[in-house]
């Protein structure tokens, strides 16, 4: 029987209510007495040099409060970057100054230049119009491979080059990596492209900047998955405000996808002119800003070797990655195509050396980071589809050959710097077999061509590094902060119990899924627990949600700190039954004396340490209130094994999602019905990916997709239900809840499946052809079939931003 | 300015407004009203849909003076008059089809004109109907699902998680 409570339960979301009646509370749902509101002139040009702005006219306009430019800002901060990785030379990262608004140039389109404050939005959005600005327009740096290249035009004139970083994983293991490629029995090669995507969480970034005089101290409304964060970024680096002059609340956040990791301009921004303007300061993006100032994802162009020997066991991986990075190192940009990528490279298989290499470019285009899955669904596309070349030139079967090199053994340490503690990869794979019906699969592929489609199958594994990440490990890594998560469990008199996570949901259900484990643990109803979370005012330093880590490390705090409390609750039961402590259990939200029946409930406990009448004052303090930090020992290991059906239409090239289905093993499961929902989400975006989504810009630098009439976004008429299982649990042996972790998984695991399906459709069809890089738009599928498939595609030409949306 | 008068919830209110007002703006700006969020601005999303003499409206597309004299229905205004969810909102709770909430007041609206045009819709009618309505978190399974099952279909055969 399922339970209906605590942990593995799936109460109804609390949450919901809200949400449902209109009566959520998000950033723009907040106005604060007498604020005005930016609006932020933005560069067309993808690269040139500012030779003038003139803001006579615009300042002197209706309800215009006052006008910035660059000018304002000199005395400010960079915005910063959180990561910095060092080269194969030995040296770091190359590293440019990132301005609030524009200094001399611009350098991608919606690059801010400058910013009018007025009574109205319109008042501003008008002014704007009304600022002359010359720019002498520069070469576009667009195509990565011609970045790098000698004599390129420079995105930033002070760096030596475009080249950010020139990367090498494991550099010891390079010469035998080459080695056993030259030895292999097989080697298969394949390039392709990682397409850009923007995250597009539903909700457009918003900021309200508050300065207040009486006290000096500023408040930021913000739509952050991190507000700890971006206290800690903006205050130290930008603008110098110390932490405890400065609040930042992210409310009710409609999404986030990563987008909303990163420290933005415009929050410096609306926090700065709040003090300038004397008034607050907001910023509501429109859809089309978010396209051009929101940070991008993917965006990799890639060349993999997988080698085998004569019985088809791996070899050897070799890698080589160009990586964009936009025009500007977002905050945490360097990391996504190294640490969480690289490392990821052996997959679910026993490949005994791998080498990466990633050259890290900037070009004129908007900042790239990380976006669902950030690193891992490179990793894993690029590893999945490979092996699905190689199964179809070795005449093998795609799953066996994923079987026979499944690693089956734990705890087991990869050639490229990770143990992976637990996982049951040929579980899984069982487990997607008997759910998405494999053996029916010809049946079914009968029946379309009876229809005159051409049906396939795609199916891959995936592994992925969450619950991130252990402080000591990042940082010799390059990260600049520590990964940890806190927690304050405070009980209050009568029994009720506040959690105040650094962790932030905004979409996650964490005021529904964290209670659940609370409950479970002390054995009360749910209902007596309350999440706080996304308000630096009243939560404990936290680093914020991203990288599926909020149970893993956030609900790991929470435990502790929660047994910080029941270890003393059961001290002062044990002083109330005149019993020792280490006598006492607690049990269904009663504590009692081991072998007796004497026992005294929760609220009697929580009461005394509240009215310490009767109290052991001279033992212990009065108060139920117990604050931990949970640095993880390790990364979380995630896998699973999915599995794609599609049609073509061979008259059209359309392609649809005829099934799909996923066996996910995420260790122990807090909330079912919730984790199911994050796998859909994981997927429809993966399936965007590799069907419909590409941000496009042209040889010019101009972003070609930047509304939704451009760029296509998943619709319900796009996508099948879904098969989802995740019965397949191996729990992580290194946090207290055995969890690893599910919110990436679905656009982890769902591109190359998909992919993968298409290709065997084609087959099936007698197109013998390889790769088609994604999105696998009807025209890119035509194209490949009848041979016509544009120069580059498939051949990794330097950029994955053609001019096709 | 201008003034506007029209019914909203049932309410009868009247502002001021601009002439490039949109009945978004007036409604999250001039009646404070913001379970109606804005997410895209080229009529695509569908955050904002709401309910004009009946019929779904996409209000960041129509002018606030064009509501003059109109019947305006918003998602404030469609729980049950006990504050209680009504049917269609409790099938979105019950199958778990909301997750970040924003698009949410948008399919509500959505499905309630659906549902009174076709009480029972098949699954690809409720995706092609949708086809106005973007959800980035929920990959549509379980607002499918929900919308099925607020019609009163049974929907146990469809995969519960």
């Amino acid at each position: 029987m399922p339970k209906d409570t605590g942990i593995g339960a799936s109460p109804k979301r609390r949450e919901d209510v809200r949400f449902l009646t209109g009566d959520g509370n998000y950033t723009d749902d907040i106005n604060v007495h007498g604020q005005a509101y930016v609006h932020f002139l933005r560069s067309d040009v993808a690269h040139g040099r500012i030779t003038s702005i003139d803001t006579a006219e615009a300042g002197a306009m209706p309800g215009v409060v006052r006008v910035f430019t660059g000018k304002d800002f000199e005395g400010v901060g960079s915005i910063p970057c959180g990561w910095q990785v060092t080269g194969r030379d030995g040296k770091p990262m190359q590293e440019p100054a990132h301005p609030v608004l524009a200094q001399g140039k611009v350098r991608h389109v919606g690059d801010p230049i400058a910013a009018v404050v007025a009574d109205t939005p319109a008042q501003a959005r008008d002014a704007a119009e009304a600022i002359m600005v010359d720019i002498e327009d520069l070469p576009a740096v667009v195509d990565m491979k011609a970045a790098v290249a000698d004599g390129a035009t420079k995105v930033h004139d002070d760096l030596e080059n475009n080249l950010c970083y020139d990367w090498g994983f494991v550099e010891d293991n390079r010469d035998a990596v080459d080695k056993a490629i030259k030895d292999a029995a097989h080697v298969t090669t394949l390039e392709l492209v990682n397409n850009r995507l923007v995250a597009n969480p539903m909700e457009p970034r918003v900021a309200v900047g508050v300065w207040e005089k009486g006290t000096d101290n500023y408040t930021l409304y913000t739509t952050s998955q991190n507000p700890h964060v971006i206290r800690l970024l903006m205050g130290a680096f930008v603008l110098g405000i110390p932490e405890h002059k400065l609040r930042v609340v992210a409310p009710d956040v409609g999404g986030g996808f990563g987008t909303k990791i990163f420290h933005y301009a415009e929050e410096a921004f609306c926090t700065f002119a709040a003090k300038a303007c004397r008034r607050p300061v907001k910023w509501t993006a429109s859809r089309s800003e978010a396209f051009m100032s929101d940070a991008h994802g993917r965006d990799h162009v890639t060349k993999i070797e997988l080698a085998l020997d004569a019985d088809h066991n791996f070899t050897a991986v070799r890698t080589e990655t160009y990586a964009n990075m936009g025009a500007y190192l977002s905050t945490f940009a360097p990391s996504v195509p190294t640490w969480l990528h690289g490392t990821l490279m052996a997959g679910n298989y026993r490949t005994p050396l791998i080498y990466v290499n990633v050259k890290a470019v900037f070009t004129n285009t908007v900042p790239v980071d990380a976006y669902r899955g950030a690193g891992r669904p490179e990793a894993t596309f690029q590893l999945e589809r490979v092996i699905d070349k190689a199964a179809r030139e070795l005449g093998v079967d795609p799953i066996e050959l994923r079987r026979k090199n499944f690693i089956t053994e734990f705890p087991y340490a990869t050639p490229v710097a990770v143990e992976y503690d637990t996982g049951d990869y040929p579980a899984t794979m069982d487990k997607l077999s008997e759910i998405a019906d494999l053996s029916g699969f010809d049946a079914r592929r009968k029946e379309s061509e009876a229809k005159g489609k051409w049906r396939g199958l795609g199916v891959n594994c995936y592994i992925e590094a969450c619950g991130i990440a252990p402080s000591n490990l990042v940082g010799q890594l390059g990260a600049r902060a520590g990964l940890y998560e806190s927690a304050t469990v405070r009980v209050n008199a009568t029994g009720g119990i506040t959690v105040m996570t650094g962790s932030h949901s905004h979409g996650q259900g964490h005021e529904t899924s964290f209670p659940q484990v609370i409950a479970e643990m002390i054995g009360i109803d749910e209902s007596m627990v309350e999440i706080v979370h996304g308000d630096t005012a009243n939560t404990p330093m936290g680093m914020g949600t991203y990288g599926s880590r909020s149970i893993a490390v956030g609900g790991s705090a929470m435990v502790r700190a929660a047994e910080k409390v029941v270890n003393k609750a059961k001290k002062i039961a044990a002083h109330l039954l005149e019993a020792s402590d280490s006598d006492i259990e607690l049990k269904e939200g009663k504590f009692s004396v081991a072998g007796t029946d004497k026992s005294v409930a929760w609220g009697d406990v929580t009461l005394a340490a509240y009215v310490p009448h009767n109290y052991p004052l001279e033992d212990i303090e009065p108060g139920l209130e117990e604050t931990a930090f949970y640095d993880p020992a390790n990364f979380t290991y995630p896998s699973g094994a999915y599995a794609c059906e599609v049609e073509v239409d061979p008259e059209t090239g359309q392609v649809t999602i005829e099934r799909f289905a996923a066996a996910d093993d995420f260790g122990n499961v807090i909330n079912p019905m919730i984790v199911s929902g994050q796998v859909h989400g994981g997927i429809a975006q993966g399936v965007g990916q590799a069907l419909l989504e590409n941000c496009s810009y042209d040889s010019e630098g101009q972003l070609l997709s930047a509304s939704y009439m451009d760029y296509a976004m998943p619709r319900a008429a796009d996508l099948p239900m879904f098969t989802v299982d995740h019965s397949c649990q191996t729990p992580c042996t290194h946090n207290p809840l055995g969890v690893k972790g599910c919110g990436e998984a679905g656009a982890i695991g769902s591109p190359p499946s998909v992919v993968n399906a298409v290709i065997d459709a084609l087959h099936s069809g007698g197109c013998k052809i390889d790769h088609i890089d994604m999105p696998l738009t009807p025209s890119r599928v035509w194209a490949a079939m009848t041979g016509a498939a544009a120069a580059g595609h498939g051949t990794a030409e330097g950029r994955s931003v053609g001019g096709e949306v | 300015m201008a003034s506007v008068t029209m019914n909203v919830n049932g309410k009868p209110v009247t502002g001021e407004i601009e002439g490039r007002t949109l009945l978004v703006e007036f409604l999250r700006n001039g009646l404070s009203l913001t379970g109606t969020h804005v997410g895209c601005d080229t009529s695509q999303c569908g955050a904002c849909l709401v309910h004009v003499d009946g019929e779904a409206v996409k209000a960041c597309t129509m002018f606030a003076a064009e509501a003059e004299g109109a019947e305006v229905t918003t998602i404030e205004g469609v729980s049950n008059p006990d504050g209680s969810l009504n049917t269609i909102q409790q099938a979105f709770q019950d199958y778990h089809g909301l997750q970040c909430g924003f698009c949410t007041p948008g399919m509500v609206m959505s499905a309630a004109a659906l549902l009174k045009d076709n009480p029972s819709p098949s699954e690809q009618e409720i995706r092609e109907y949708l086809q106005g309505n973007i959800c980035r978190c929920t990959g549509y399974h379980n607002i499918v699902k929900a919308i099925m099952a607020a019609s009163g279909q049974d929907v146990s055969r469809i995969a519960a998680e």
